[in-house]
């Protein structure tokens, strides 16, 4: 087995430490953030991603978490790039998150499937506290820019969804 | 062809930029909590949708970094139209002039994912999806107070009137429009124009509004060219007030 096969491996397990700072409970990984890892030398290595929002106030904190969280692997340096190669969707979110966001209360956003974004995808939307889906759209904005804020008639509980963008 | 791409990318970071600062001002006082709410997101995103453009103009075309850009620039070097300098004025004017410049800003966006230029096309690909959410907000409110009370209706028609010959100075040409076409950089504001009023022109309908009449006279440009509306001096003191105070500050 090469060395530098083990090191990418080691480095996704790491990045899986790096949390969204707005959901602690999902990593970048799981949000689909990471678009790239380079190996460059024994030394030096560089993490591309792409933003969820190109106004996220988080990036710059994200960045420096995966810094020091590849760092701790033992590398000199490492390089993080924030592009937009790819272009970050709701459908890159991983099924395994969403199942953690609606734990959380945060509703998941619904699948786009590269189809264009309709009225009646942001009505598919179950309570994540008592599961119906008798619910409606209060406000496409919510506390953060990627959360739209939706109230259930089931148990009259508000909830926060991640948008499907 | 770089000189077109950069007059491209600032007219339309600099429009970006005031109308997200005037997105912001509604934060603290909107009319009820989700629209407080609504103004204060959508105004997250045209500042960072300002800040990938800067970036771009930053890293791809030499010039200064973004908050330099954003902050530390006359006002005669801005090229943002006089239309998102105006005062948020009263919510039925802010919500007729999101109305009008987002559906704008939307239709070039989705013009731009075709561009040669690739830094732009791919940005373009993203921020769509986001100005989607904030054409839907000012289509909502459109329709809702064009088909409410005779209020609602009368007050939304006289921002209309207000608006209309400012929003037409969003498409007012440079002097790069024959070359971003022949390079296949961005189809022009001709185009662009056509496709904004294809699109808007029926909804307004729907809502009971009237669109004043054709008068190129009474169009509102000089924006592009740096002429800008006595309002937009005081927004850049507010703005970069901080700034200002200590430009070296560290936060």
């Amino acid at each position: 087995m090469e060395i530098q096969e083990i090191t990418e491996q080691q480095i996704w397990l790491a990045l899986e430490n790096v949390k969204d700072p707005e959901i602690p409970v999902i990593s970048i990984v799981d949000m689909g953030m990471i678009t790239g890892i380079e190996i460059r030398d024994s030394n030096s290595a560089q993490v591309t991603m792409t933003p969820t929002f190109v106004g996220c106030p988080a990036i710059d904190v994200i960045k420096k978490n995966i810094r020091e969280e590849i760092l701790k692997l033992g590398f000199e340096e490492v390089e993080v790039k924030v592009d937009f190669e790819t272009q970050w969707t709701s459908d890159r979110m991983k099924p395994s998150a969403k199942i953690k966001l609606e734990k959380f209360g945060l509703a998941p956003p619904v699948m786009l499937n590269d189809g264009e974004l309709t009225e009646e995808q942001l009505n598919k939307v179950r309570c994540p506290h008592c599961h119906s889906t008798d619910t409606t759209l209060r406000s496409a904005f919510g506390s953060t820019l990627c959360r739209a804020i939706r109230f259930c008639f089931s148990c009259k509980q508000g909830f926060e969804q991640f948008k499907p963008i | 062809m770089s000189n077109a791409i950069r007059d491209l990318l600032f007219k339309m970071a600099d429009d970006a930029l005031i109308i997200g600062h005037r997105n912001s001002e509604w934060t603290g006082i909107g009319p009820m909590l989700e629209e407080d709410l609504a103004f204060s997101s959508m105004a997250q995103d045209k500042i960072g949708h300002a800040q990938a453009l800067y970036k771009i103009l930053n890293e791809v075309l030499g010039e200064a970094d973004a908050d330099t850009l954003a902050f530390k620039r006359e006002e005669k070097q801005f090229k943002c139209c006089q239309f998102v300098e105006q005062p948020i004025g009263e919510y039925d004017f802010s919500i007729v002039r999101q109305f009008l410049f987002d559906h704008a800003e939307l239709i070039r966006y989705d013009m731009l994912t075709q561009s040669s230029f690739q830094p732009l096309a791919k940005l373009a690909k993203k921020v769509k999806g986001e100005i989607k959410y904030h054409v839907m907000h000012a289509d909502t409110f459109v329709k809702q107070l064009g088909n409410g009370t005779e209020e609602s209706k009368a007050r939304l028609q006289s921002s209309l009137n207000y608006a209309w010959y400012l929003s037409l100075g969003i498409f007012e040409k440079s002097e790069f429009e024959n070359e971003l076409i022949s390079e296949n950089i961005f189809a022009g504001e001709d185009e662009l124009k056509k496709r904004w009023q294809e699109k808007i022109i029926p909804i307004l309908e729907a809502a009971n509004l009237k669109v004043p009449a054709t008068d190129e006279s009474k169009i509102v440009y000089g924006g592009r060219k740096g002429f800008h509306s006595e309002f937009l001096k005081p927004l850049l003191d507010e703005m970069c007030e901080v700034v200002r105070t200590d430009i070296d500050a560290e936060w």
